[in-house]
């Protein structure tokens, strides 16, 4: 290890520091706000140094990470929704008494394990990245245990998690027995030199699309999704949705534009029923919803079918479309969670639709920014989220996907009529006269909650109307990610 | 950069009025008005000054031009124009968005700046669709009427709001991303061809391709535009949103929404596609003659006033869509009359429903009659407006619907005898209204107000503006005319007619 591999990975190296910096503050001195400002530095202190870091990018560091600009890249969106996290959960945890400094120390271990996963050129990274998240998230997950449905939430994700895991794991044992290599770069050469795929590797992929597509929570491996998301605390259901599912984004799409994997035809096929699946079994399952994050579950999961639709373009514009999609799907879905975090508290969250009721008479601003933040997922003009479905047309037109692209539409109008229900309550007159709406309309908003919110509002609208600086951004990341 | 700002002072109006509302329900309706009043005279002095420079009716065909980059990835930029055809939708735009927020003085009382914010930012939408020459961008001015469209009606509506709204929006939605999906389509068989990916409408026209797929390219558009429009079968959404939105939404809806989509017929289907246009045409004439007719006699057999005039409203648009696909510059420049003086008249209709209404506390036409001794100034005015309506001559209405006929004539004499027939049709609801609402015995004895001067002003202004269009009609004929003489796809004929 040279001193410019060090430099190259400042970012994780940094997080890992910090995280240490948390657990060992814990065991001196227990003070909420010291640690969330010190997971906070730390988060930025990352954060900064990833242009220190693109300095010598591309650079292989050992044979299990390779740090470029696009590692970089998904590490910054990680960081930054990390960031927003933190600062959600300390306004978050601190209405309720107890100690909580654990609680950042494993948000931070599980931000190394996605950025690992962000940089990953090996299995073995793989797994390490994919288990360090995991492991920290069970725990998460089911972090406010004077409730139920957190533990179960926390013990459901910890089985099938377990399971896709090992599902993954025999993947990978597949590959590497067809191609003798764990190495992503070694297993691109090898399969260059394949004329067509052998089944048993083929075979491989399938599992580790099974590992994959857990995490991604895509129909038909979806099944934790909405319990997840309903019964973990409600920034910990923003990491889950943002940090835990961009990471294997990040993950996936570098290995299989490396090994090339959608020549082959069956795989192309798999994943374009996965699309499909997901796309309507998302929304048609969100219309009946009347829990807001059991709704938003099953949003994320359209979301990731239509994000599949542009990964199946595989074209030139594949990497840049799910990039941009993704940052996109960061923003909103941050602010989205954002919102019920900031009007729940542990053990009360904001989640039927009539805790919303009236929201905008009451609570203007609030209710402001959760409407943009829906109009983003629903994904009209002048927000991210548009253009990030700009972008998924512009790919698959571009690949002539004329059924995919007639499914989707035929989805975003059901998505639609859902992300307006939301906003039809919010809007409406009638206000809900019992003790839990007034709990659920009456916390306050600290500052910092509030500028996380309007920060993320901002970012929104400045993606959506001049995203030209990110997308130049994000021609360089792809360029690295094609040239090596 | 004219253009520009007309779009951004509505747009920076908006937040301001929502804003203001703290300090009372006035000012959000002041500010609405002013941003409105001052956009309509900065208007009115470009096309006096242009004019003067160059006349738009003999030569210049751009009034004005703006053009940015804004997302250079794409060949994305903001570009602005307005010739004669977008002036005069323009001016309509300001006039009736006046009219609009006139007709909401007394009527909204609840959350008045959130009201005028989406009624403002309605508006900027509309002029962004007019003056759109990229078609990005054009999409996302099409898009942002739509939001605060679906604010207007589930907020401030009457009692099936909801139901309307969400139909209002899932309906133009469904529409809108097909003809994104055949924008992006143009864009990349253009860019296979020329090697450069661009937005530009103007470089666009030039794109060659497949029939087939023009086709279905153009279908894409008219799939937006003729719901907007709306064209039979795809009208279902408007009876319901027009008669749930408040007074204020509902001339919105009618007067200019509904314009928007025959805009977009007129400016990119058609001359994006000429070839597919005319294939298509049959069917979209028959589509035209069918709403013509069927919107006509569902507007007979309503009891809800304002639900009658909703349904007028599919009748007379059905001419303009016979107009724009006959191919023949007589029948377009019709259409385009249709467009305006359909605004004028439907606006003044529904202002003056939504006055009855907010008297009566009714729209039921049962619980109606005899109304003229009581409120003889709503009847005169009325009356105005429904021969209007009916296409009586001397407004601007028979002056279109008649230049429709006589294009369409030469291109195919059955639907234009079907057609035809929808003008008696038309005559019968006109007539309906005003008898089963002013004339015969009081059913109810009402005692309310008649119109005050706010009202006389601005529903006299409109008369005004009507009669002018009906008895010389041929200014706006002239403004629009080179406009539309360079639109490609509406026959050879156009330069021939223009000469006189």
């Amino acid at each position: 290890m040279t001193s410019e591999d060090f430099i190259a990975l400042l970012p994780l190296l940094v997080t890992a520091l910090s995280s240490l910096a948390v657990l060992l503050l814990a065991a001196f001195r227990r003070d909420h706000g010291l640690v969330a400002v010190v997971t906070s530095l730390g988060l930025v202190a990352a954060f900064l140094t990833l242009p220190v870091a693109a300095g010598v990018a591309p650079r292989p560091v050992t044979p299990l990470l390779i740090m470029d600009i696009y590692a970089l890249f998904y590490a910054g969106l990680i960081l930054a929704a990390t960031l927003a996290v933190t600062i959600l959960s300390y306004g978050y945890l601190e209405k309720q008494e107890g100690q909580h400094e654990e609680f950042y120390a494993l948000l931070l271990f599980a931000t190394l394990g996605a950025m690992t996963l962000a940089a990953a050129s090996h299995f073995a990274s793989f797994f390490l990245g994919l288990e360090l998240l995991s492991v920290s998230l069970y725990v998460l997950i089911a972090y406010v245990r004077t409730d139920n449905r957190p533990l179960e939430a926390g013990i459901k994700y910890l089985i099938l998690s377990g399971t896709s895991s090992a599902f993954l794991l025999f993947g990978m044992a597949v590959i590497y027995f067809q191609s003798g290599t764990m190495e992503f770069a070694r297993t691109a050469a090898w399969v260059a030199g394949t004329i067509e795929l052998p089944a048993a590797f083929l075979v491989g992929l399938m599992f580790i699309l099974t590992g994959v597509g857990f995490k991604l929570a895509v129909v038909p491996f979806h099944l934790w999704a909405p319990d997840v998301y309903q019964g973990a605390p409600a920034p910990v259901t923003a990491f889950v949705a943002t940090v835990s599912k961009g990471a294997m984004v990040a993950l996936l799409l570098r290995y299989f534009v490396e090994i090339t994997a959608l020549r082959s035809e069956i795989l192309w096929w798999v994943l374009a029923g996965i699309a499909v699946l997901s796309m309507f079994v998302g929304n048609l399952l969100a219309l009946f919803q009347d829990n807001v994050k059991r709704l938003l579950a099953y949003s994320s999961i359209a979301h990731f079918g239509y994000l599949l639709v542009a990964f199946l373009a595989a074209n030139p514009l594949t990497v840049e479309a799910v990039t941009f999609y993704v940052a996109a799907y960061f923003i909103t879905t941050v602010g989205a969670f954002g919102i019920v975090s900031v009007l729940s508290k542990p053990g009360c969250e904001a989640e039927t639709m009539d805790d919303y009721r009236s929201l905008f008479w009451t609570r203007p601003w609030v209710a402001g920014v959760f409407t943009v933040m829906l109009l983003s997922l629903a994904e009209i003009p002048l927000t991210a989220g548009f253009v990030g479905k700009f972008y998924v047309f512009a790919a698959g037109v571009d690949s002539s996907l004329w059924v995919l692209l007639v499914l989707l539409v035929v989805n975003s109008v059901i998505g639609l009529f859902y992300y307006l229900r939301v906003i039809v309550v919010m809007a409406s007159e009638e206000h809900r006269e019992d003790r839990r709406a007034d709990l659920v309309q009456t916390l306050p908003v600290s500052y910092a909650d509030g500028l996380v919110l309007a920060t993320l509002s901002g970012l929104l609208f400045w993606l959506g109307l001049y995203p030209a600086p990110l997308i130049r951004l994000i021609q360089t990341m792809q360029r690295g990610l094609i040239g090596s | 950069m004219i253009l520009a700002w007309l779009i951004l002072l509505l747009l920076a109006a908006g937040p301001l009025a929502w804003l203001l509302d703290r300090r009372g329900s006035q000012w959000p309706r002041w500010i609405a008005l002013g941003a409105l009043a001052i956009d309509l005279v900065l208007t009115l002095i470009l096309w006096i000054e242009r004019d003067a420079q160059a006349s738009i009716s003999s030569q210049g065909v751009r009034l004005a031009d703006l053009s940015l980059p804004w997302i250079p990835r794409f060949g994305i930029g903001v570009h602005l124009t307005l010739d004669g055809f977008s002036l005069l939708l323009v001016l309509l735009t300001l006039f009736l968005g006046v009219t609009a927020v006139v007709a909401s003085w007394t009527e909204i009382k609840e959350h008045v700046g959130f009201f005028h914010f989406n009624l403002l930012w309605v508006l900027a939408g509309v002029l962004g669709v007019f003056l759109a020459m990229d078609l990005f961008l054009f999409f996302v001015f099409w898009e942002v009427m739509l939001v605060p469209m679906y604010f207007l009606i589930s907020v401030w509506g009457h009692e099936h709001r909801v139901y309307a709204a969400v139909k209002f929006f899932l309906f133009t939605q469904a529409g809108s991303l097909l003809m994104l999906i055949a924008i992006l389509g143009l864009v990349f068989i253009h860019a296979q061809q020329t090697d450069m990916v661009t937005f530009d409408y103007q470089q666009l026209l030039d794109t060659k391709m497949d029939r087939t797929v023009a086709m279905w390219l153009m279908l894409g558009f008219f799939a937006a535009f003729a719901v907007k429009l709306p064209a039979v079968p795809f009208h279902v959404w408007l009876p319901d949103a027009h008669t749930e939105a408040p007074t204020g939404g509902s001339v919105i809806l009618a007067g200019l929404l509904l314009k928007t989509g025959a805009y977009g017929m007129i400016r990119f289907a058609v001359p994006l596609f000429p070839e597919a246009a005319q294939t298509f045409a049959p069917v979209a004439m028959t589509l035209g003659a069918i709403g013509i007719l069927y919107g006509g006699m569902l507007a007979f057999a309503q009891t809800d006033l304002k639900r009658l005039v909703a349904y007028s409203s599919i009748n007379h648009l059905g001419f303009v869509l016979l107009g724009i696909f006959s191919g023949n510059a007589i029948a377009l420049k019709g259409s385009v009359m249709q467009m305006i003086a359909h605004g004028i008249t439907t606006g003044a209709l529904f202002i003056l429903v939504g006055a009855l209404q907010e008297r009566l506390g009714t729209r039921d036409m049962r619980r109606m009659g005899g109304l003229w001794t009581t409120v003889p100034g709503f009847g005169a005015v009325m009356l105005v407006f429904a021969i209007a309506s009916l296409g009586l001559p001397g407004s601007g209405n028979f002056i279109g619907e008649f230049l429709v006929l006589l294009g369409t004539y030469r291109v195919n004499v059955l639907v234009t005898v079907l057609a035809a027939l929808g003008l008696v049709v038309s005559v019968i609801y006109s007539l309906a209204l005003i008898q089963q609402t002013f004339h015969g015995s009081a059913n109810e004895s009402w005692a309310v107000p008649d119109l005050s001067m706010r009202y006389l002003v601005t529903l006299g202004s409109m008369i005004a503006v009507q009669v002018w269009l009906g008895l010389s009609p041929q200014p706006v004929l002239d403004i629009a005319g080179k406009a539309l003489e360079n639109l490609r796809g509406f026959g050879n004929e156009a330069a021939i007619v223009s000469r006189r």
